[in-house]
C-alpha cells in the first residue's frame, strides 16, 4: 500500500493535495482514501491530510504512522511542537519532501534523518504570495510515486479544481506540471510502505492510568484567550504590519477585536502586535478605519527582518 | 452504476438525493456541514426537488423534521454531537409520534473538554430514544444505509424514526470509491413513501401528543414503541434481502468475519470495525483463530443473532468508542445482558478506546486478542483497560507542564499589574 502524508497549514491546499493524488491515483485503477485531519479549522492552523493507495480494499483508517513518503508544506511546521508530528513514524525507507529555500543536505543535517530528503525551491511569486501548494505539491508527489502518469495527474486536478475560474486551473496545472518535472529524477523513489509489525512483534505499551485530583486533571488553562506558551504566531502565512505613520491610535478598534488579544498598546496609544501570538487572521486589517495595517506574506517579512 | 471517490458526507447526500427527500430541516454544525452543504446546492440547481428549511437549533430542526414527517411527506435531516444533544428532548418526543424519517448523526465526541474529531458517545445517548439505529462503517455503507433506512422507518409494522450514523473524520471526511446505484433501481427499492394513515394536514386536526394520566395508556404506548421496534429486526432481513436483489450489496443486521471456527472475536461499532477486518486477518495468518462480529442494527438490537454468532466462542473482546463514567463501555454491557446465562457464554473482555478520535494501533488488537485467549483459557476477565500508552501519559504530562508554567506566568504578571 502506498501510504503518502502532507503537513501543512489551513489555507495551503494540503486537503486539495491529498484529492489531487487520490483522484489520479483512482483513474490509475488504485483503491484509493483520501482525508484530511484538522483541529483548529482556521486559516494558518497545522493540518495534514493522507493519501492511501492499493490494489485491495483499503481497511486501514485514521492516522497514517508509518508513512512512505511525507511532503511538508511550510518549513515552519518542522520545529513546531504542536506541529501534529511532521516527521513521526518516518523511517528509513521512507521520503521526505520540503517546500523549503533551503537545500536538502541542510535539511538533512539539522533534522538528523536517515531516510531520504528532497526539496521542492521555494518561489514566492508562483503561489501569487498566497500560499497556495496543493496542485504543486500533488505534482511532485504524483511523480515521486512514479505510477501516476501526467494524464492522470491533471485529469485530477481539472476534476478537484472545476470550480475554479480557467485562469487559477492554468496557473496550477502549470505549477503541478512543473513540479512533475522537477522530481523526474527521482520518479519511483516512494516505494509502497511495509505492512505493520505481525501480532506479537510490537508491544502495546499500555499503562494503567492511575486516578488524579480533579486540581491536576481538570481541563483548565489559565491563559487568557489564547495559551501564552503556545506561539501560535508561528500560524502566519500573511502578516499584519502596522504603518504608525498612519496609524490614529484607535487601539480600542484592532486590540478589541483582535480573537487571540494579540494586539495591545504601548505608552503614546500606538497599538503593537504581539508576533509570537497573531496567528495572521487579518481581522485587524479588516477593520482599521485608516487602511493603517497592510498584510505581506510571512515569509518576505522574515526576509525583511533577517537583512535590516 | 457509477462508481466514484466520495467522502462519508457526500454518501450521506447522495442517500438523500436518492430517496427523493421532499424536506430537508437543517442546522450546521462541524463534522456534518457539508451534507446540508451539498444538499442545498443540489436543491438550488434545480436538480432535487425538494424544500430545505434553516432553523435556529436542533431542537426546532428535529420539531420540524417530526411535524414534517407527520404529513406524509419524506423528510431528512443531519446532526451531531452537541446538536443531537440539544435536539435530545425532540428525539424523545417524535419518535412518540411514530411519523418515519431519518436523520444522519455525524458522530462527534462530547464536551468538555472540546473536540471535533469522532466517539460513540453522542449517538449511543440517543440508544434509548425510539429511534432505530443503523451504524456503518464504510462511505458506501453510508449511501446504502439512508436508503435501507428509509424503508425500514417507513415499513408499516415499524413506522419509527431512524438515525443512520457515521464517524466524524474516518468516514465523514474520508473519500473512499462509492457505488452511485441509478435513480431508476432506487425507485424500484425504494418508492415514494405511502403514508397511509400518517397524514396530518391543515383543517383536519391531529394530536400528536396526547396527555395520558394515570400510568396505564402511557406504558400502552411505550409498550407498542418497544414492540415495533422488535418488529424492525424482521423488517430489516427483508429490506436488506431487496436491497441485495436490486444492488448485489448484501448488508446485514450483524456484520461478521471469518467467525465460522472462530475462538476469538472482537465486537465493535463503526468505522474502526474496518481495523478491527483488517487485524483478524493479520492475527489468521500468524494461527490464531480470530473472527469480528460488527452490529449494523444497534436499534433493535439483533441479540439472537448475536448469540448464534457467537455460539462456541471462547473470549470475546468488547471494543467501546464510549464511556459510561462510572460503569465502562455501553457495547460490552449490552451484550454481557445478552450472552448472561447461555451456556458455555464466551469470556468478555471489555476495551475502551478510540475516544476522541484516538487511534486504536495494529499491536493493540493483537494484544486485545492476546488478552481475551488468556481470559478464555482460566475463565476470568481481567479488569476493563482503558487503551492508554506510556507514550501517551507523557504527551499528557508535557501539556500539564505548560498549564503549570502558564499558571505561574500569569499569577506572576498578575502580582507585577497589582504592585505599584
Amino acid at each position: 500500500m502506498y501510504r503518502i502524508r502532507f503537513h501543512g497549514r489551513g489555507g495551503q491546499g494540503m486537503k486539495t493535495a491529498s484529492r489531487i493524488l487520490g483522484s489520479a491515483f483512482f483513474a490509475e485503477g488504485f483503491e484509493v482514501q483520501d482525508a484530511p485531519s484538522y483541529g483548529a479549522e482556521r486559516r494558518g492552523a497545522p493540518i495534514f491530510a493522507t493519501v492511501r493507495a492499493a490494489h485491495a480494499p483499503i481497511l486501514e483508517r485514521g492516522p497514517m504512522p508509518q508513512p512512505g513518503l511525507v511532503i511538508v508544506a511550510d518549513e515552519t511546521l518542522l520545529p513546531m511542537a504542536a506541529g501534529g508530528g511532521v516527521l513521526s513514524g518516518m523511517g528509513e525507507r521512507a521520503v521526505l519532501l520540503l517546500h523549503s529555500a533551503v537545500d536538502a543536505n541542510t535539511w538533512k543535517q539539522r533534522l538528523q534523518l536517515a531516510c531520504r530528503v528532497l526539496t521542492l525551491p521555494l518561489r514566492l511569486e508562483e503561489t501569487g504570495g498566497r500560499g497556495f501548494v496543493g496542485a504543486l505539491c500533488a505534482g511532485a508527489a504524483a511523480r515521486l510515486v512514479g505510477i501516476v502518469s501526467r494524464e492522470a495527474l491533471e485529469g485530477a486536478i481539472r476534476q478537484e479544481l472545476a470550480a475554479m475560474p480557467a485562469q487559477v486551473l492554468a496557473a496550477n496545472l502549470t505549477q503541478a506540471g512543473e513540479a512533475y518535472d522537477a522530481m523526474k529524477k527521482h520518479a519511483g523513489c516512494v516505494c509502497e510502505a511495509p505492512e505493520a509489525p505481525a501480532p506479537g512483534a510490537v508491544d502495546a505499551n499500555w499503562i494503567d492510568l492511575p486516578f488524579e485530583a480533579a486540581e491536576l486533571s481538570a481541563p483548565d488553562i489559565h491563559g487568557a484567550l489564547t495559551s501564552i506558551q503556545v506561539r501560535t504566531g508561528l500560524w502566519r502565512t500573511l502578516r499584519p504590519v502596522i504603518d504608525p505613520e498612519r496609524c490614529s491610535r484607535c487601539h480600542w478598534l484592532c486590540g478589541s477585536l483582535c480573537p487571540d488579544a494579540a494586539i495591545s498598546p504601548e505608552a503614546e496609544g500606538l497599538p503593537v502586535i504581539d508576533y509570537e501570538h497573531c496567528k495572521g487572521c487579518l481581522v485587524c486589517v479588516a477593520v482599521c478605519p485608516r487602511h493603517a495595517i497592510e498584510s505581506i506574506p510571512e515569509a518576505q517579512a522574515r526576509e525583511q527582518e533577517a537583512s535590516p | 452504476m457509477t462508481r466514484r471517490l466520495l467522502t462519508g458526507n457526500g454518501a450521506a447526500a447522495w442517500g438523500a438525493r436518492l430517496a427523493d427527500v421532499d424536506y430537508v430541516p437543517a442546522f450546521p454544525i462541524t463534522p456534518q456541514t457539508e451534507i446540508i452543504e451539498q444538499l442545498g446546492a443540489w436543491i438550488d440547481a434545480g436538480e432535487l426537488p425538494a424544500r430545505m428549511v434553516t432553523l435556529e437549533s436542533e431542537h426546532s430542526m428535529l420539531t420540524a423534521a417530526g411535524a414534517a414527517a407527520a404529513t406524509g411527506v419524506r423528510v431528512f435531516t443531519a446532526t451531531s454531537s452537541q446538536g443531537l444533544l440539544y435536539a435530545m428532548e425532540m428525539l424523545y418526543t417524535v419518535a412518540g409520534w411514530r411519523a418515519p424519517f431519518v436523520l444522519v448523526n455525524v458522530s462527534r465526541a462530547l464536551a468538555a473538554p472540546v473536540t471535533l474529531e469522532t466517539d460513540h458517545n453522542d449517538v449511543l445517548a440517543a440508544r434509548d430514544t425510539g429511534f432505530l439505529q443503523l451504524h456503518c462503517a464504510t462511505c458506501q455503507e453510508v449511501l446504502d444505509s439512508v436508503l435501507l433506512a428509509y424503508r425500514l422507518a417507513e415499513h408499516p409494522r415499524v413506522r419509527l424514526p431512524a438515525i443512520v450514523n457515521l464517524d466524524g473524520f474516518t468516514l465523514s471526511f474520508t473519500r473512499e470509491p462509492v457505488e452511485i446505484p441509478e435513480p431508476a433501481v432506487v425507485r424500484r427499492f425504494l418508492p415514494g413513501f405511502d403514508p397511509q394513515s400518517v397524514r396530518f394536514r391543515a383543517s383536519e386536526p391531529v394530536s400528536q401528543a396526547v396527555a395520558v394520566l394515570g400510568g396505564t395508556p402511557y406504558s400502552y404506548f411505550r409498550y407498542e414503541m418497544h414492540r415495533a421496534t422488535e418488529q424492525a429486526i424482521a423488517a430489516f432481513e427483508e429490506v436488506a434481502a431487496d436491497f441485495e436483489r436490486a444492488t448485489g450489496r448484501r448488508h446485514a443486521a450483524l456484520e461478521t468475519h471469518r467467525m465460522n471456527d472462530a475462538e476469538i472475536a472482537f465486537v465493535m461499532l463503526g468505522s474502526f470495525a474496518t481495523k478491527a477486518v483488517d487485524a483478524v486477518d493479520r492475527l489468521r495468518e500468524s494461527g490464531v483463530r480470530a473472527g469480528l462480529v460488527r452490529p449494523r442494527l444497534v436499534r433493535p438490537w439483533p441479540a439472537a443473532a448475536l448469540r448464534e454468532s457467537l455460539a462456541g466462542v471462547r473470549g470475546v473482546a468488547v471494543v467501546d468508542q464510549n464511556l459510561s463514567m462510572g460503569k465502562g463501555g455501553i457495547l460490552h454491557a449490552e451484550l454481557a445482558s445478552t450472552l448472561y446465562g447461555v451456556p458455555d457464554a464466551p469470556v468478555l473482555t471489555s476495551f475502551i478506546g478510540g475516544l476522541g478520535g484516538r487511534n486504536i494501533a495494529p499491536e493493540e488488537f493483537f494484544q486485545m486478542a492476546s488478552v481475551t485467549r488468556e481470559a478464555a483459557q482460566t475463565g476470568q476477565a481481567p479488569e476493563p483497560r482503558l487503551l492508554f500508552t506510556a507514550q501517551e501519559l507523557r504527551e499528557v504530562r508535557r501539556l500539564q507542564g505548560i498549564a503549570l508554567a502558564e499558571r505561574h506566568e500569569t499569577t506572576h504578571s498578575g502580582a507585577e499589574r497589582s504592585a505599584p
